[in-house]
């Protein structure tokens, strides 16, 4: 590969095709940070790919001037994963939604987390359905009144981070469209870490579920409902950085720093714990009893699934030679028709 | 080496026979498969044509002795060219009362019935559901050679010396059946003793059990006056050349290996288990060494989806399943067709619908291959017609899939899938290169690139992921022609629904004509496809030869159908369309030439017997 790789900008990562989202939407916001962080990483652009789903949030890839794929509803990680299998040399980004992604698709996603696939899983979280206009979802609150549930939805929601490490994902992480360095940073965070990466992205449906995540995006509210979780720091938040998170047994806590509290007292920040308990822990903290974490909660090392394919292939060629054609049909017992 | 004597010649009054038809039956875990298996590659190497039909039973361990439990082994083997397993048998060797109950009725008047007395007690008579002792029937003898063996007493003092436990030596039992089997058709059993050694080596006490039980079965057809003649079948006069036994999944996973080869890619496959597909990816992770990827999935859909994520990639890209899991798949095919990406996707066909007849075989999914997605969707169809046919089969498939960038559907059954026959093994150089091009890179002030621009075949390029100003998005939204960006304009939906179509009917164009064999024209014609060429050919072959006026046309190509295939039709006064589903290709022939035929049509989940084909010229 030539050493003077030409610079490209942002612009340049996004396609000629317009972008339809509905003004105002949280996915323009992820969108232009991806054209960022990709820009900022310099990974060629033509070994780039964006498989989605179905969905607003997987119309992404046509915006997008590398290579993409458009699929099928829920189905993307099964697609990245044969790409992948086969040209390990890519990098392979994954567009959901919440409805993608936990409904239709829960299975695949699950799959391809436990296999550990290396491509980046990016779930653009508005807890609503939005390309089919307004219907609740798996992240929807209980008790959600939207067209499909008049009298408020009874199902109880998914997290989508316990999922994630519930399927040992070895990179989980979180991050808001409005938050844009934070994006940023995860992003390329995630596209760093070999092996499968998830990041739910907080999203701002303006149609139909305008200012779900209003909470930790306002200004005024922000800080005392945010964590940003930093490796190896303690757990500290609020507007007047006083509050903190403290271990109570198996139980987490909020308390606030001084009357006798130090920082040495709180949770300590660890993503490279190879246990993911304590990250589970993070993940269940909700609104609004506690401030909900972002950044990177789990990165630890693991087998990644297409380089062992691949080493795999490798070994049998060294064992027995790339394989010859006649050798194989004339394999077993043979004879001869004169 | 064929032609070398048996290691065990007998000296008895040998009768030479032109063919014989043997079925093995007994319980699930009597080892009839392995049995059945062996017979048929001992009698290829003896220079017979062959041709098997395993029948397995439901479930994987009915409980023993139940006819549920039942599990058979048939194989014709032959002097002269032979394209089934043989319709009645003449030989039928029973372990239990439930193989005897459910077989007896196959066997012909006249032919040898060999039983293990053994297992003909009230116990067994229980299980199997039977009131008295079939054996007792005073008919029996009259109609049949019965030869009654004490297999399971005589293979436990075969192996006495090695003080294994009753279990494991009664386990030996079908070694004693086949050798016996060996005895009465002069089989080498050194094939067999070669096997026993690879397979069981590191086990010396079950391997020397299982060759004292062969030759005590053997032995005991020489020295018992329980027979009177053993039989020849004299070697087939097969084409020149080197053969080996292959069945129908092995010789698909062997043909997509060489396809890959052929056309300098690496194979992936994306597969979910499923009867009777299983083995073309357990014969496929073994070839690893070949570039083969393998990816066990959650499910089909993730088979599917993978696979057309591989083809993106620019693999040689194929998924398996059966009908179930060609329905699961039906989204994502629709996907892979709109896409313009090569793969194929290979339905090996049992019973159905639903869960229906999993183990058993049948031809029921043409409608499903033909209309089994949303909007308008077709892809070509491809159907091999004999196990080793399947090699050729696959490496074609590939061909149109690569050449025309589209799905390629392939329907083998479970028929198919397990028989074996000769396989006249081809030198890898003859085989003909398959030449695929992919668009190379491009400067920043190159022309835009137009991944939807077709050449004269209605192609579009096979553009990869890795290729510098390549850059393009494909999807399942509707494309506009030529730059494949998403359009919503109600003309160009139509024009691309148009000209997908039209590229399906050019592929006419690339595969050959149609052939007739038997009479070109007159009073009939039988039109078949896939695995009911054997039963067809050989009917039609029997009536040509006795003076009617039948011709047999057998299908290769479902979608299109070969460019002559209407004159053809045309050429005879009626047309017969024997089919393993209620008429399914009897349909598509009348919406497509508005011709009425007339069908046969059988869904028992077995193949025709050539008998049921000439019953209807007789
Ligand atoms: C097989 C299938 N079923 C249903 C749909 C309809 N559908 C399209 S997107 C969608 C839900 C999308 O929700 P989400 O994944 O949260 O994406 P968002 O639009 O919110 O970004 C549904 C139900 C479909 N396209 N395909
Ligand atoms: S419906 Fe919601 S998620 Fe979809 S584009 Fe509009 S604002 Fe965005
Ligand atoms: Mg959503």
């Amino acid at each position: 590969m030539s050493t003077e790789l030409p610079v490209l900008k942002p612009a340049d990562f996004g396609s000629d095709q317009d972008v339809r989202w509905c003004p105002g939407c949280g996915d323009y916001s992820i969108l232009a940070q991806m054209k960022k962080a990709l820009a900022e990483q310099a990974f060629p652009r033509e070994k780039t790919v964006f498989i989605s789903g179905i969905g607003c949030s997987s119309r992404f890839p046509y915006y997008m001037n590398t290579y993409g794929m458009h699929s099928i509803h829920g189905r993307a990680p099964a697609f990245a994963t044969g790409l992948k299998s086969v040209r390990p040399d890519l990098q392979v980004w994954v567009i959901t939604g919440d409805g993608d992604s936990l409904s239709i698709g829960g299975n695949h996603l699950m799959h391809a987390l436990r296999r550990n696939v290396d491509i980046n899983i990016i779930l653009f979280n508005n807890r609503i359905y939005g390309l089919t206009k307004g219907q609740y979802s798996p992240t929807s609150e209980t008790g959600k009144v939207t067209k499909s549930t008049p009298m408020g939805s009874i199902d109880n929601p998914l997290t989508p981070l316990s999922v994630a490490m519930g399927c040992d994902g070895a990179f989980v992480a979180r991050s808001i469209d409005v938050n844009i360095k934070h994006l940023g940073k995860t992003l390329l965070a995630a596209a760093a870490h070999k092996g499968a990466s998830f990041v739910e992205v907080y999203q701002n449906c303006n149609i139909f579920n305008d200012g779900a995540f209003k909470y930790a995006t306002d200004r005024e509210t922000k800080t005392d409902n945010v964590l940003e979780l930093e490796h190896g720091k303690p757990m500290i938040f609020g507007k007047d950085r006083d509050k903190g998170i403290r271990l109570n047994g198996i139980t987490p806590e909020v308390v606030e720093l001084g009357k006798g509290i130090t920082e040495d007292d709180l949770l300590f920040h660890d993503e490279k714990a190879s246990e993911p308990t304590l990250a589970f822990l993070l993940a269940r903290m909700r609104q609004p009893e506690f401030p909900e974490p972002i950044g990177v909660f789990r990165s630890v090392d693991a087998p990644v699934y297409d380089d062992m394919l691949n080493s795999q292939i490798e070994a049998a060629r060294e064992q027995k030679g790339t394989g010859e054609l006649d050798a194989l049909f004339n394999a077993g017992d043979t004879w001869e028709v004169s | 080496m064929s032609t070398t004597a048996p290691v065990n010649a007998s000296d008895r009054p040998v009768e030479n026979i032109s063919s014989a038809t043997v079925r093995l039956a007994g319980d699930s875990g009597d080892g009839m498969q392995l049995t059945g298996s062996q017979l048929t590659n001992t009698s290829a190497l003896a220079g017979n044509d062959v041709a098997t039909f395993p029948d397995f039973p439901a479930e994987i361990r009915a409980p023993r002795g139940t006819r549920a439990g039942v599990s058979g082994f048939q194989v014709q083997f032959a002097s002269e060219d032979i394209f089934t397993p043989g319709d009645q048998l003449d030989t039928l060797v029973v372990m239990n009362p439930a193989a005897y109950i459910t077989n007896i009725g196959d066997l012909r008047k006249g032919g040898t019935l060999v039983v293990n007395t053994d297992s003909f007690t009230d116990k067994d008579f229980r299980l199997a559901d039977i009131e008295e002792d079939p054996l007792d029937d005073p008919d029996l003898e009259n109609n049949y050679r019965v030869i009654k063996i004490g297999m399971t007493t005589l293979t436990r003092a075969a192996v006495e010396e090695l003080e294994l436990s009753t279990k494991i030596a009664d386990r030996c039992k079908n070694f004693f059946a086949m050798g016996f089997i060996y005895w009465l058709y002069g089989r080498d059993l050194q094939p067999t003793l070669t096997f026993i050694e690879q397979k069981f080596g590191n086990k010396p006490e079950i391997s020397g059990a299982n060759e004292r039980a062969l030759k005590a079965g053997w032995n005991f057809g020489e020295t018992t006056e329980s027979a009177l003649s053993t039989y020849h079948v004299t070697p087939a006069k097969l084409e020149p050349g080197t053969y080996r036994n292959i069945m129908g999944n092995q010789a698909l996973a062997l043909g997509c290996v060489t396809a890959a080869r052929l056309s300098g890619k690496e194979l992936f496959l994306g597969s979910y288990p499923i009867t009777p597909a299983s083995d073309i990816l357990h014969e496929l992770s073994r070839h690893k060494h070949f570039g083969v990827r393998t990816f066990q999935a959650e499910d089909e859909i993730a088979a599917v989806c993978s696979t057309i994520g591989a083809a993106f990639g620019g693999a040689m890209a194929i998924t398996t399943s059966s009908g179930p899991g060609i329905a699961l798949k039906g989204e994502a095919i629709g996907l892979g067709m709109i896409l313009e990406l090569p793969m194929i996707v290979i339905n090996i066909q049992r019973g159905g619908p639903s869960t229906g007849l999993p183990t058993k075989t049948e031809q029921s999914d043409l409608y499903q291959a033909m209309y089994g997605r949303n909007g308008e969707s077709p892809l070509p169809i491809i159907a091999p017609r004999s196990p080793s046919d399947c090699f050729r089969t696959a490496i074609e498939a590939w061909q149109i899939a690569s050449k025309y960038m589209i799905p390629v559907l392939l329907l083998s059954d479970g028929y198919i899938a397990n028989g074996a026959e000769p396989w006249l093994i081809p030198n890898a150089a003859d085989l003909p290169e398959i030449n695929i091009q992919h668009p190379g890179p491009r400067e920043e002030d190159a022309e835009p690139f137009l991944p939807y621009l077709r050449n004269e075949d209605l192609a579009r390029p096979w553009a990869i992921p890795g290729t510098k100003g390549l850059e393009h998005r494909i999807g399942g939204l509707e494309k506009q022609e030529n730059t494949g960006n998403v359009s919503y304009d109600p003309d160009n939906h139509q024009r691309m629904c148009e000209l997908r179509n039209e590229k399906v009917q050019k592929i006419a164009e690339f595969i050959p004509e149609q052939e007739v064999f038997g009479e070109q024209s007159g009073d009939v014609l039988v039109l078949s496809w896939g695995g009911t060429y054997g039963a067809c050919v050989t009917a039609v072959t029997r009536c040509v030869s006795d003076g009617l006026s039948v011709g047999h046309a057998h299908l290769r190509h479902l979608c299109p159908f070969p460019r002559n295939l209407e004159t053809i039709l045309g050429n005879f006064k009626k047309v017969l369309i024997p089919e393993l589903n209620l008429g399914q290709l009897n349909t598509i022939i009348r919406s497509e030439f508005l011709l009425e035929a007339e069908t046969l049509n059988k869904v028992k989940g077995r193949p025709f017997t050539v008998t049921e084909i000439e019953a209807k010229f007789r």
